[in-house]
C-alpha cells in the first residue's frame, strides 16, 4: 500500500484514471447522446440571415450574462413560454465557425426576462429598437446598458433607413435623425426570431411542476375579474410600451388616458386591438396581438382592459368576464372566415 | 403572462404579495437561528403559511454557515482587543510604579534601612550561581535573536518575521517573485473591472462605449481574476510547493518563465478580444476563443511535465500531499480544458453539458484542488507543525476527486438536460459534503495547540478565514443544489454571492496567507504591518457587505418570481442590495489596492543605511589618510 502512495506513476495515473473514466461517463457520453439523439421540431423555422448575424452580436456582446433562454419546468416559468423547453428546443444549435464554439444560450442569471419567447412576447421592431438605443426610455427602472453604438446619426434619411423617435431627454443632445445600423437591425430580428416552437400533436407536453397552491380567499373572492389583479397584469404585458402613467411614448406609443378606444363604452374594439394588434395610425409604431401571442384568457383581458378603463382619469364602465368571453368568441369566428 | 387553461384559472398568478411579506417569511427563519432556541418551536409558534421557508433544509444550512464567519470575525476581533487592552493594563502599572517611587524618595534614612531589611529578608533565596560560579552569561555562537529590549508601548502589536531559511535559489526566487507580481497586476486589473461592472448595476448609464458595455466587461472581469490572478499566483506558490517538499530544486526553470509568459500572454489577448466583441460563445469561463485559451493549456502542459519531473527526482521517499493535490490539479485543468473546447460534442445539448461540467470543475478541480494543496503545505509551515492526520488528506483527496467530478450540471436543474443526470449532479453535491468537512477537520486539528499562534502573526487570520469559507461557502454549494432550494435561488444573485464567497473567501484568502508567508522569506523584506491589517479587514469586512445583501436580496427575488409579481418589480426590488454589493465592492477593491502596495513593500529592495558597515568604512578611510599623513 505504501508502495502506492510512493510511487508516482501509480499514484498520478490513478488518480487521472479516476478522473478521466467519471468525466467520461458524467460529461462527454451524456454530451455525446444528447446531440446524436435529439432533432429539431418539426415546425421549427431556420434563421434567417439577418437573426443570425444578430446571434452573433448577441454572442459578442455577452447577452447571456443577463437573459437565459430556458423555460424550466417550473409553473414559475410558466411566464416565459407556453411550455418547458425541451431537448429538442436546442437541437439545431451548433458550432458557430472555426474559431467559436457553439453558443451558450441557456444563461445561469436571470438579472433581465428569460428570452425563449420574446418573439411572441414582445415581437415590435418599433419597441425592440428604441429598448436596444436606451433602454431607460421605454421601461424607467431597467438596468440594461443602452447600445447607442448600434444607431447612427444623420441628417437626412436615405432609402431604407430606420428611424427612431427617441424622446427629448433620452436624445442627450444628439440633434440629427438617430438611425438603426445593420447591426440593430440584425440583433432586433433575432430577438424577434426567439419564439417557441409548437410541439406537434402527438408529443406529450411536459409538465410544469411545483404548482402554486390555490389561494382560497381568490376563488372566494371571484366576482367580475375573478381575483386577478389587473394592474400586475398590465405591467406584465402593456407597460412596456404604453408605461405606467398610461401616457404612452409621443411619437411610438399612443397614450391610453385619455383614449377615446379604451374608454368606450362598447369595449369591441379595444378588445380586437388587444387581442389580435394594431397598425392602423402612422404616427405610432404597429401594435402586436398580444393577447393572441400570449394566450390570454377572457378573465385576464377583463382585468387588464377594467384596469385600463378605470386608472389615470379614466372613468369607463367595468366590462364583465362573460361579455368579454363572448367578444372574444366572436373575434375568433370572424377571423376564422 | 402566459397562457392559462380556464381551469387553472383560479390559481393565476397575479396575487399580489406585497416585497415587505416576504421579509416577514425570512424574519422568522433568521429569529430562529439568531435566538439559537429550538427551531422547531418556533416554527409553530409562526403563523403556518409563512413559516415553512424554515423546513427548507437549504435555507437552515445557509443560515447556520453565514454565522459561522461573523462569529470567527468577532472572535478574532476579542482575542486582538485583549491584547491591546493588557498593553495598557501593563502601562498603567508602569505608572503606578513611578509614583511609588516618588513616594519612596521621600522617607527618612530610618524608615528606609527598615524597609531595606524587610526586602533583603523577603527576597533571600541561592542565587543559582552555587554551581556555575560567577561567570556572565555569553551567546558566543550567537544562537540568540530578535531580543526586543524596547519597552515602551505599541498601538500595533509586533507580529512575529518571517524566518529566514537558507538555500532558496535567487534564481527560482526570481521567477516565484514575478508569478506573484503578475498575479497581483490581474487582481487589481480584474477587480478594478469588478467594480466598475457592480457600479453599472447601480448607474447603467455611467458610460456607454461599447468596449466598456456590461456583457463584455463581466467575462473581462471573470477571466482575468480566475486565470490571471488565481491561476498565476497558484503556480507562483506551488513553484515554491514542489520542489520544496520534494527535498530537490525545480527540474526546470526555464519552462517555469515559459508558463509564465504564456498565461500572461493569453490573459492580455483574451482581454483585448473580449473587449472588442470577439467571444468563445458565452460560455462562462470559457470565453476565450481556443487560440488564445491554447496559450495557457501550453502553459500548463509545460509546467505538469517541469512538476512531474521534479516530484520523480525527489529525495524523499514519500510524495508529500501537497504534491498529490497539485500535480493532479494541472493534470485536471488539462483534461478539463480538452473537453471543452474539442468541438465534436458540443451541438444542441451537448453544449450545455458540456458547459456544467466545465465551469465547475474548473473551479474545484483547478483551483480549489491547487489550493488545497498549497494550504497543505503553508499552513503547517506557518503553524511550525505536522499536519494532524495524513488519512484525512488522503480520504478528502479521494472523495473531492469521486463527488466533486459529478456535480456539473447542477448548474441546469430543472432545465432540459435529462432528469437523471440533474440528480446525480444533486447526489454528488450532497456528497461533497466528506471531503469538506475532512479538509476542514484536518486543518483545524492542525491548529491544536498552536492558536496562541494566531494572535502574533499577519498570515494565520487568512488562513482561518480561508478555512471557514472553505468550510461555509462549499456547503453553500450543496444546499443551492437541493432542487427545493434551486427553484429560490438559482438565476438570482445569490449564485453571484456563492462564487464570491468561495472563489475570494477561499482561493483569495489563501492565496493572500501564502503569499505574505513566503514572500518575506524570499526578499527578507516584511511588509508593513498595519497595512498587512487593513488589507485582511477590509477584503473580510468588504466581502461580507458584498455577498449578505445579495443573498438576502436574491432570496427575496426568487420569492417574488415564484409568486407571480411582475419582473420588473424584482428589478425594482433588488436596488437596494445592488448598491450595498458596490459598496462592499468597493471595500474590496481598496485592499487590493493596499495589498498591491505591501508586494510593492516586500518586494522593492530597500535603500538602508547599514551603520556598521559606513563605519568600518570610514574608520578604514581614517587609516589611510593616517598613513598618507606619516
Amino acid at each position: 500500500m505504501m508502495d502506492f502512495f510512493n510511487n508516482y506513476k501509480k499514484l498520478y495515473l490513478s488518480a487521472l484514471g479516476l478522473f478521466v473514466v467519471l468525466t467520461i461517463l458524467v460529461a462527454v457520453m451524456p454530451a455525446i447522446n444528447n446531440q446524436n439523439n435529439n432533432s429539431p421540431l418539426p415546425n421549427e423555422e431556420p434563421l434567417s440571415d439577418a437573426a443570425l448575424a444578430g446571434k452573433a452580436l448577441y454572442v459578442a456582446n455577452g447577452c447571456v450574462a443577463c437573459h437565459t433562454q430556458q423555460v424550466r419546468n417550473l409553473e414559475m416559468d410558466n411566464v416565459w413560454g407556453k411550455r418547458p423547453s425541451i431537448a429538442a428546443d436546442y437541437a439545431s444549435e451548433h458550432r458557430t465557425d472555426l474559431w467559436r464554439n457553439t453558443a451558450t444560450l441557456m444563461g445561469t442569471e436571470r438579472t433581465g426576462p428569460d428570452l425563449t419567447d420574446v418573439g411572441n412576447r414582445q415581437p415590435s421592431a418599433e419597441w425592440n429598437l428604441l429598448h436596444l438605443y436606451q433602454p431607460r426610455a421605454v421601461v424607467a427602472a431597467s438596468v440594461m446598458p443602452a447600445y447607442p453604438w448600434l444607431f447612427e446619426e444623420k441628417t437626412n434619411l436615405d432609402e431604407g433607413d430606420v428611424e427612431i423617435s427617441v424622446p427629448d431627454e433620452f436624445r442627450k443632445g444628439v440633434k440629427g435623425k438617430i438611425v438603426a445600423t445593420q447591426d440593430a437591425l440584425n440583433l432586433v430580428a433575432y430577438l424577434q426570431s426567439l419564439k417557441q416552437v409548437e410541439l406537434p400533436g402527438a408529443m406529450p407536453v411536459p409538465e410544469f411542476l411545483y404548482k402554486r397552491e390555490q389561494k382560497p380567499d381568490a376563488v372566494a373572492g371571484g366576482g367580475e375579474d375573478m381575483g386577478l389583479d389587473g394592474a400586475a397584469l398590465y405591467a406584465a404585458n402593456c407597460q412596456s410600451c404604453h408605461q405606467a402613467s398610461g401616457e404612452g411614448l409621443k411619437g411610438a406609443f399612443p397614450p391610453l388616458k385619455g383614449s377615446a378606444i379604451v374608454t368606450d363604452d362598447n369595449p369591441e374594439v379595444l378588445i380586437d386591438i388587444v387581442m389580435n394588434g394594431y397598425d392602423a395610425r402612422p404616427e405610432f409604431g404597429s401594435m402586436p396581438a398580444i393577447g393572441t401571442n400570449m394566450n390570454l384568457s377572457a378573465a385576464e383581458v377583463a382585468a387588464i382592459i377594467n384596469h385600463e378603463r378605470s386608472s389615470w382619469g379614466n372613468k369607463a364602465r367595468k366590462v364583465p368576464v362573460e361579455e368579454v368571453q363572448k367578444i372574444m368568441d366572436f373575434l375568433k369566428q370572424t377571423a376564422k372566415k | 403572462m402566459s397562457n392559462l387553461k380556464p381551469a387553472d384559472m383560479t390559481k393565476r398568478n397575479c396575487v399580489t404579495v406585497p416585497p415587505h411579506k416576504h421579509l416577514e417569511r425570512l424574519k422568522i427563519p433568521l429569529l430562529a437561528v439568531f435566538s439559537l432556541l429550538t427551531i422547531p418551536l418556533f416554527a409553530q409558534s409562526g403563523s403556518t403559511a409563512d413559516s415553512d421557508l424554515i423546513g427548507l433544509p437549504g435555507i437552515l444550512i445557509t443560515i447556520t454557515l453565514l454565522i459561522v464567519p461573523v462569529v470567527a470575525a468577532l472572535f478574532l476581533l476579542v482575542v486582538k482587543a485583549n491584547a491591546l487592552f493588557k498593553r495598557i493594563q501593563n502601562r498603567k502599572d508602569t505608572e503606578e510604579a513611578t509614583r511609588f517611587a516618588d513616594y519612596l524618595k521621600t522617607l527618612n534614612v530610618e524608615q528606609l534601612e527598615a524597609l531595606q531589611n524587610d526586602k533583603l529578608h523577603q527576597e533571600y533565596h541561592l542565587n543559582n550561581r552555587e554551581l556555575s560560579g560567577p561567570f556572565a552569561p555569553e551567546d558566543s555562537k550567537g544562537l540568540l535573536s530578535s531580543i526586543n529590549e524596547q519597552a515602551n508601548i505599541r498601538f500595533i502589536e509586533a507580529k512575529r518575521k518571517a524566518i529566514v531559511r537558507p538555500g532558496i535559489d535567487p534564481a527560482l526566487s526570481r521567477l516565484i517573485l514575478w508569478f506573484l507580481g503578475t498575479a497581483t497586476f490581474w487582481l487589481v486589473f480584474g477587480t478594478s473591472v469588478g467594480e466598475y461592472v457592480g457600479i453599472k448595476f447601480v448607474a447603467p448609464d455611467v458610460d456607454q462605449v461599447s468596449w466598456l458595455s456590461f456583457g463584455r466587461l463581466r467575462p473581462v472581469h471573470t477571466n482575468a481574476v480566475f486565470w490571471g490572478w488565481s491561476s498565476l499566483a497558484m503556480l507562483g506558490l506551488g513553484y515554491y510547493v514542489v520542489p520544496r517538499v520534494s527535498n530537490i530544486q525545480i527540474h526546470s526553470l526555464k519552462s517555469g518563465w515559459w508558463t509564465l509568459i504564456l498565461i500572461n500572454a493569453s490573459v492580455v489577448l483574451g482581454t483585448i478580444a473580449l473587449m472588442a466583441g470577439i467571444n468563445n460563445g458565452g460560455g462562462e469561463y470559457r470565453e476565450y476563443i481556443w487560440p488564445i485559451q491554447l496559450l495557457f493549456g501550453i502553459g500548463l502542459v509545460i509546467t505538469l511535465i517541469n512538476f512531474l519531473r521534479t516530484v520523480a527526482n525527489r529525495k524523499t521517499t514519500e510524495i508529500y500531499v501537497s504534491n498529490w493535490y497539485i500535480v493532479a490539479a494541472v493534470m485536471f485543468a488539462i483534461v478539463i480544458s480538452i473537453v471543452a473546447y474539442v468541438p465534436n460534442f458540443q451541438n444542441g445539448l451537448g453544449e450545455t453539458i458540456i458547459q456544467g461540467y466545465y465551469m465547475h470543475q474548473g473551479v474545484g478541480m483547478w483551483f480549489m484542488l491547487f489550493t488545497l494543496g498549497l494550504v497543505y503545505y503553508y499552513l503547517p509551515q506557518q503553524l511550525n507543525k505536522p499536519i494532524y492526520s495524513y488519512s484525512l488528506g488522503i480520504l478528502a483527496f479521494w472523495s473531492q476527486i469521486f463527488f466533486y467530478t459529478l456535480i456539473g450540471t447542477h448548474h441546469f436543474v430543472f432545465s432540459a438536460i435529462p432528469w437523471s443526470l440533474q440528480t446525480v449532479a444533486i447526489v454528488g453535491s450532497a456528497g461533497m459534503i466528506i471531503p469538506v468537512v475532512s479538509g476542514t477537520t484536518n486543518f483545524l486539528m492542525t491548529f491544536r495547540g498552536a492558536w496562541h499562534k494566531v494572535a502574533g502573526s499577519y498570515t494565520l487570520p487568512f488562513f482561518i478565514v480561508g478555512i471557514i469559507f472553505y468550510f461555509t461557502g462549499s456547503l453553500q454549494g450543496t444546499a443551492e443544489a437541493f432542487r427545493s432550494t434551486n427553484l429560490i435561488w438559482h438565476f438570482t444573485d445569490f449564485t453571484v454571492a456563492h462564487s464570491h464567497l468561495t472563489m475570494y473567501g477561499i482561493i483569495a484568502f489563501f492565496l493572500w496567507g501564502g503569499i505574505y508567508a513566503i514572500v518575506p522569506r524570499l526578499t527578507r523584506q516584511e511588509p508593513p504591518q498595519i497595512t498587512v491589517g487593513i488589507h485582511f479587514w477590509m477584503a473580510f469586512i468588504g466581502m461580507m457587505f458584498y455577498t449578505v445583501p445579495l443573498m438576502w436580496g436574491g432570496t427575496m427575488r426568487g420569492l417574488m418570481w415564484m409568486d407571480g409579481l411582475p419582473f420588473i418589480e424584482s428589478v425594482t426590488m433588488m436596488a437596494p442590495y445592488w448598491l450595498w454589493r458596490a459598496i462592499g465592492g468597493s471595500l474590496m477593491w481598496v485592499s487590493h489596492l493596499v495589498f498591491a502596495y505591501n508586494m510593492y513593500n516586500m518586494i522593492n529592495p530597500r535603500k538602508t543605511v547599514n551603520i556598521n558597515d559606513i563605519a568600518i568604512e570610514k574608520l578604514h578611510a581614517e587609516e589611510l589618510v593616517e598613513i598618507q599623513g606619516t
